[in-house]
C-alpha cells in the first residue's frame, strides 16, 4: 500500500461490509491504526465492535472490502498479530492452569507436533508476571476471578510478542487498580513501539488512556486523535441523542479538554 | 447445582444400583433353588412353559470355582483375546472422550454410531452381491466407517450452513441414517440367502464373538489413535479451549476439528462388535467424565479417562465370561457408571464428598475460632485489671448464658459450640451446665485466635489497597504470610487503639501488655 511508506499503517481496514446472515452490522467501515499508538474502538452496544476486529482476522466472512495488516493479507502476518478475545468467548471450566492458557500464545511458534518445553513455560512465567498474575500461574482457570481470566488472556497476548495487539474489552469486569495495572501494561508496549487496538466501553477514560479513537456504530462515525476526534458533536452522532449517555460524554470531553491541557504544558 | 440436586442424583443412583445389585442376586438364588426343586417352580408359568423357558431360566448361573480361576488366571485363549480386545477399546475411548467431552460434542458420539448402521447393512449386501461372505468384519467395518463419517459431516454441514441448532441437528441426522440402516435390516431378512441375524450383534454388542484377528484390529486401531493425539495433544487442546484464536493463530481449525471427529467415528466403529452401537457413546463420554473429577490437568484427566475406560472394560469381559448370559458390552457400560458415580462422590477435584469435607472443614474451623474469641472477650471484659497477664484474665468461669447474649446465639448454637470445644479439649463443660471455662491449652489458643484476629483486623484496615488478593487470611499464624516489621506495627497501632489489652505471640515473650499500658 503507498501510504504505507509515508505514515506506516498497522492495520488498514477499506470499505469493510459484515453482514450475519442477510443482517448487515459492519458497514462501509474505514478504519486504520496508526504506527506506535493506543487505539480506542467505541460505540454502544451492538454496534459492530466486536465484529470488526474478527473480521479483520477473518474469523467472520467479510461480505466485501480489504483488510490489510503491515500492508499485506493477514495470513502472510499472523505472527507479527496477538488477539485478545472477549473473556466470555471460551469456558473456563476447562482443565489447564493459567500458565498453560499463555503458553497457547507460543504454540505458533513451536509448530506442529512440538510439546511445549520448559522454555515456552518460562516465557509464559514472565508474560504472567508482567499482568501481576505470578503468583497464579499454576492456579486452575476456573478458580481466578473475571478480571484475573482477562489478565491471563492479556498475558498469552503479550506471551506472541507481536507488533500489533488487538484486545476485545480488556477493562471487561475489571476493579479499578486492575484496569491501571492494565493500562500501565499497554503504554509500556507503545513505549516499545507496538500498537494496540481496544474495544472501550468508559468513555470517561478514553482521553486519559488512548491516542487514538474510532467512533463505531455500523459505520465508522469519526476517527482520528483523540483531541480532535472525541468531541461531544461526534459522541452525539456515534450513541444518538440518548440523554444520559450524552450528558456522560459532556463530561467525557470536558475533561479530555483538561487532560490535554495538563498534557501540552508539560 | 444446588446441593439438594446433587443429592437426589445420589440417591437415585444408589436406588438404581441397589434394585440391580438386588435383582441379580435375587435370579442367582432363584436358579439355585430351581436346581434342588426340579421343575417345580415352572407351574405358575403356563405362557412360558409352552415356550419351554421361563423368564427366570435367563438368569443367573454362578460360575464353579474352577471357571472363576481359568478366567481371573486368562488360562482360555479366547478370553485372553476379549480382554486384549476390550482393554484397549476403553482405553481408546477414555482418550479420545476427553477430547470430545471438552469440545462439548458429546452427543454427537452417538449419533455417529447410529449412523454406522446403514454401513453395516450396505457393506453386507455389496458383500454378498459379490459372492463374498458378507460377514467379514473388515468389510463391514469399513462400511460402518464411512456411513458414521458421512453423517457426523452431515452434522458438520447442518451446523455450518443453516440456522438450524446443534440439537435438532444431531437428532435429524440419527434419526434418518439409523431409519436407513433399520430399512435395510429389514429388507436383509427377507433376502434368501440372508440372515440378519448376525449383523444383530453390532446393535447390541457381543464381545465374545470377538476373533484374535478382531482384537489385533481394534489394538492397532487404538495404538494408532493414541499416537496420532499424542502428536497433537498441543493442538486438540488449543482447538477445544479457543478454536477462535486457534484460528486466528493460523491452526486449520477446520481439520482439526475433523480429525478428532475422524478419530470419534474410529472409536466407535471398532467399538461396535464388543458394546454395540447403542451403548458405545457411553465408553467415550462415561471414563472421560468420570475422570473430570480427579484433576484439573488435561494429561492427568487423560490418564485417568484411559484407565477407567480400560478398567471397564476388563471388569465387563470378565463378568461375561462369568456369566455367559450377561451382555457383555451392557456390563462394561455399568462398570464405568460405577466409576462415575464414585467419582462423583470421593473425586479429589469436584467429587461431592471433598467438597462437602472441605466446607465442614471450614465451618468447624470458624465455629471454633467464634467461640474461642467470644470467651476470650468475655474474660477480657470482666477483668479487675485490664493490663494483667491475660493468662490469668482466662481462668474466670465464663456463664454460658453471656456467651450467648453477647454473640447472639441460639441455645442450640451455643450447645454445638461448647460441644464442640469440649471434644477438642479446649474447654471444660458438660451439658446443662451454666458455665464454662478453659483448659491450659484453650487458654493458649483462645490467645492465639484473638490475637491472630485483631492483626488481621487492623492490617486489613490499614493496609486493605496493598493487600494482595491472594493471602490467606486463615493462616494459622499472622506472622506466616506478613513481614515481621508490619506485624510489629500492627501490634503498636493495636495497643493504642480502642484501649484494648494487645495479645501476647507467646507465653514466652515479655507480656506486651506493657507496651499497651503505655498510652
Ligand atoms: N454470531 C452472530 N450471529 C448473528 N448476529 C450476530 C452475531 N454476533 C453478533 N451479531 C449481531 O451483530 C451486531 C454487532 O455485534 P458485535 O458483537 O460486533 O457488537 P459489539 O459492538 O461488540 O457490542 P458489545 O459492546 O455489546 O460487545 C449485533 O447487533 C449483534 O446482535
Ligand atoms: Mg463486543
Amino acid at each position: 500500500m503507498h501510504t504505507a511508506e509515508t505514515t506506516p499503517l498497522l492495520l488498514a481496514v477499506r470499505d469493510l461490509n459484515v453482514a450475519y446472515q442477510s443482517k448487515v452490522v459492519v458497514w462501509d467501515a474505514d478504519f486504520d491504526a496508526p504506527f506506535g499508538q493506543l487505539v480506542a474502538i467505541v460505540g454502544p452496544n451492538g454496534a459492530g465492535k466486536s465484529t470488526l476486529i474478527k473480521a479483520a482476522l477473518g474469523l467472520v466472512p467479510i461480505a466485501s472490502g480489504s483488510v490489510r495488516f503491515f500492508g499485506l493479507p493477514y495470513a502472510e502476518v499472523r505472527h507479527r498479530v496477538a488477539y485478545v478475545p472477549q473473556r466470555e468467548s471460551v469456558d473456563w471450566d476447562f482443565p489447564v492452569s493459567a500458565v498453560d492458557v499463555v503458553a497457547m500464545g507460543l504454540y505458533r511458534r513451536l509448530g506442529w507436533c512440538l510439546p511445549v518445553r520448559r522454555r515456552e513455560l518460562d516465557l509464559a512465567r514472565a508474560a504472567l508476571v508482567k499482568v501481576g498474575l505470578a503468583d497464579y500461574a499454576s492456579r486452575q482457570i476456573s478458580q481466578l476471578s473475571g478480571g484475573q481470566q482477562q489478565r491471563v488472556f492479556l498475558a498469552r497476548a503479550l506471551a506472541q510478542d507481536a507488533d500489533l495487539y488487538l484486545m476485545d474489552e480488556p477493562f471487561a469486569s475489571v476493579d479499578a487498580a486492575t484496569e491501571r495495572a492494565i493500562v500501565e501494561v499497554l503504554r509500556e508496549l507503545r513505549a516499545s513501539g507496538r500498537t494496540v487496538v481496544c474495544v472501550h466501553h468508559d468513555l470517561p477514560t478514553v482521553p486519559e488512556y488512548f491516542d487514538h479513537v474510532a467512533l463505531l456504530n455500523m459505520r465508522v462515525v469519526a476517527q482520528g486523535p483523540v483531541s480532535s476526534t472525541f468531541t461531544a458533536e461526534n459522541l452525539r452522532k456515534t450513541y444518538g441523542a440518548r440523554l444520559t449517555l450524552l450528558e456522560e460524554a459532556a463530561q467525557a470531553v470536558e475533561r479530555a479538554r483538561v487532560s490535554l491541557q495538563h498534557r501540552e504544558e508539560r | 447445582m444446588t446441593r439438594r440436586r446433587v443429592l437426589f442424583l445420589v440417591a437415585l443412583l444408589v436406588l438404581l444400583l441397589g434394585g440391580l445389585s438386588w435383582f441379580l442376586s435375587r435370579a442367582g438364588s432363584h436358579v439355585g433353588h430351581s436346581h434342588q426343586s426340579g421343575e417345580a417352580h415352572a407351574t405358575g408359568a403356563p405362557a412360558a412353559r409352552r415356550g419351554g423357558k421361563s423368564i427366570t431360566d435367563t438368569g443367573i448361573e454362578w460360575p464353579s470355582r474352577e471357571k472363576i480361576w481359568r478366567t481371573v488366571s486368562l488360562a482360555d485363549y479366547n478370553t485372553r483375546i476379549v480382554f486384549a480386545g476390550v482393554t484397549a477399546l476403553g482405553a481408546a475411548g477414555g482418550l479420545v472422550g476427553t477430547f470430545l467431552l471438552l469440545r462439548k460434542r458429546s452427543l454427537l458420539s452417538d449419533t455417529v454410531s447410529h449412523c454406522t448402521l446403514p454401513g453395516i447393512a450396505m457393506a453386507f449386501l455389496i458383500g454378498e452381491s459379490m459372492g463374498l461372505s458378507g460377514r467379514s468384519l473388515p468389510l463391514l467395518l469399513t462400511g460402518a466407517s464411512i456411513t458414521g463419517a458421512l453423517g457426523m459431516l452431515a452434522v458438520a454441514a447442518i451446523r455450518a450452513k443453516s440456522r438450524i441448532k446443534d440439537d435438532a441437528a444431531l437428532a435429524i441426522v440419527l434419526s434418518v441414517f439409523f431409519g436407513l440402516g433399520i430399512a435395510l435390516l429389514v429388507v436383509i431378512q427377507h433376502l434368501p440367502t440372508g440372515n440378519a441375524a448376525g449383523l444383530n450383534q453390532f446393535i447390541y454388542g457381543k464381545a465374545a464373538s470377538m476373533t484374535a484377528d478382531d482384537a489385533q484390529l481394534i489394538l492397532l486401531a487404538s495404538l494408532t489413535l493414541a499416537m496420532i493425539c499424542a502428536a497433537l495433544f498441543k493442538e486438540f487442546k488449543l482447538l477445544c479451549f479457543d478454536t477462535d484464536f486457534a484460528r486466528t493463530q493460523g491452526w486449520p481449525a477446520v481439520a482439526l476439528d475433523l480429525a478428532l471427529m475422524g478419530l470419534v467415528v474410529a472409536v466407535t466403529v471398532i467399538g461396535l462388535q464388543a458394546v454395540g452401537l447403542l451403548l458405545v457413546v457411553a465408553l467415550l463420554i462415561i471414563p472421560a467424565a468420570a475422570a473430570r473429577f480427579w484433576s484439573h490437568r488435561l494429561g492427568v484427566t487423560i490418564l485417568l479417562a484411559m484407565t477407567i475406560g480400560a478398567t471397564a472394560g476388563l471388569v465387563g469381559v470378565a463378568a461375561s465370561a462369568l456369566f455367559p448370559k450377561l451382555p457383555a458390552g451392557a456390563v462394561i457400560v455399568l462398570a464405568a457408571v460405577v466409576c462415575f458415580a464414585v467419582s462423583f462422590v470421593f473425586g479429589a477435584r469436584r467429587g461431592l464428598l471433598v467438597r462437602w469435607l472441605e466446607q465442614r472443614g471450614v465451618a468447624t474451623r470458624v465455629a471454633r475460632q467464634h467461640l474461642l474469641r467470644a470467651i476470650y472477650e468475655w474474660c477480657e471484659s470482666h477483668a479487675h485489671n485490664r493490663h494483667a497477664d491475660p493468662l490469668h484474665l482466662l481462668e474466670q468461669p465464663v456463664p454460658v448464658a453471656d456467651l450467648s447474649a453477647a454473640n447472639d446465639w441460639s441455645e442450640g448454637r451455643a450447645t454445638r459450640l461448647l460441644r464442640l470445644g469440649s471434644s477438642e479439649g479446649l474447654l471444660a463443660w458438660t451439658p446443662g451446665s451454666k458455665t464454662s471455662h478453659l483448659t491450659a491449652r484453650g487458654k493458649l489458643e483462645a490467645r492465639r485466635v484473638t490475637r491472630n484476629h485483631r492483626l488481621w483486623e487492623t492490617y486489613l484496615l490499614h493496609y486493605a489497597d496493598v493487600a494482595p488478593p491472594h493471602i490467606h487470611h486463615n493462616a494459622d499464624q499472622i506472622e506466616h504470610v506478613i513481614e515481621p516489621d508490619i506485624v510489629n506495627e500492627l501490634e503498636e497501632l493495636l495497643a493504642g487503639g480502642e484501649g484494648r489489652v494487645l495479645v501476647p505471640a507467646d507465653p514466652e515473650k515479655p507480656v506486651p501488655a506493657m507496651r499497651g499500658a503505655r498510652t
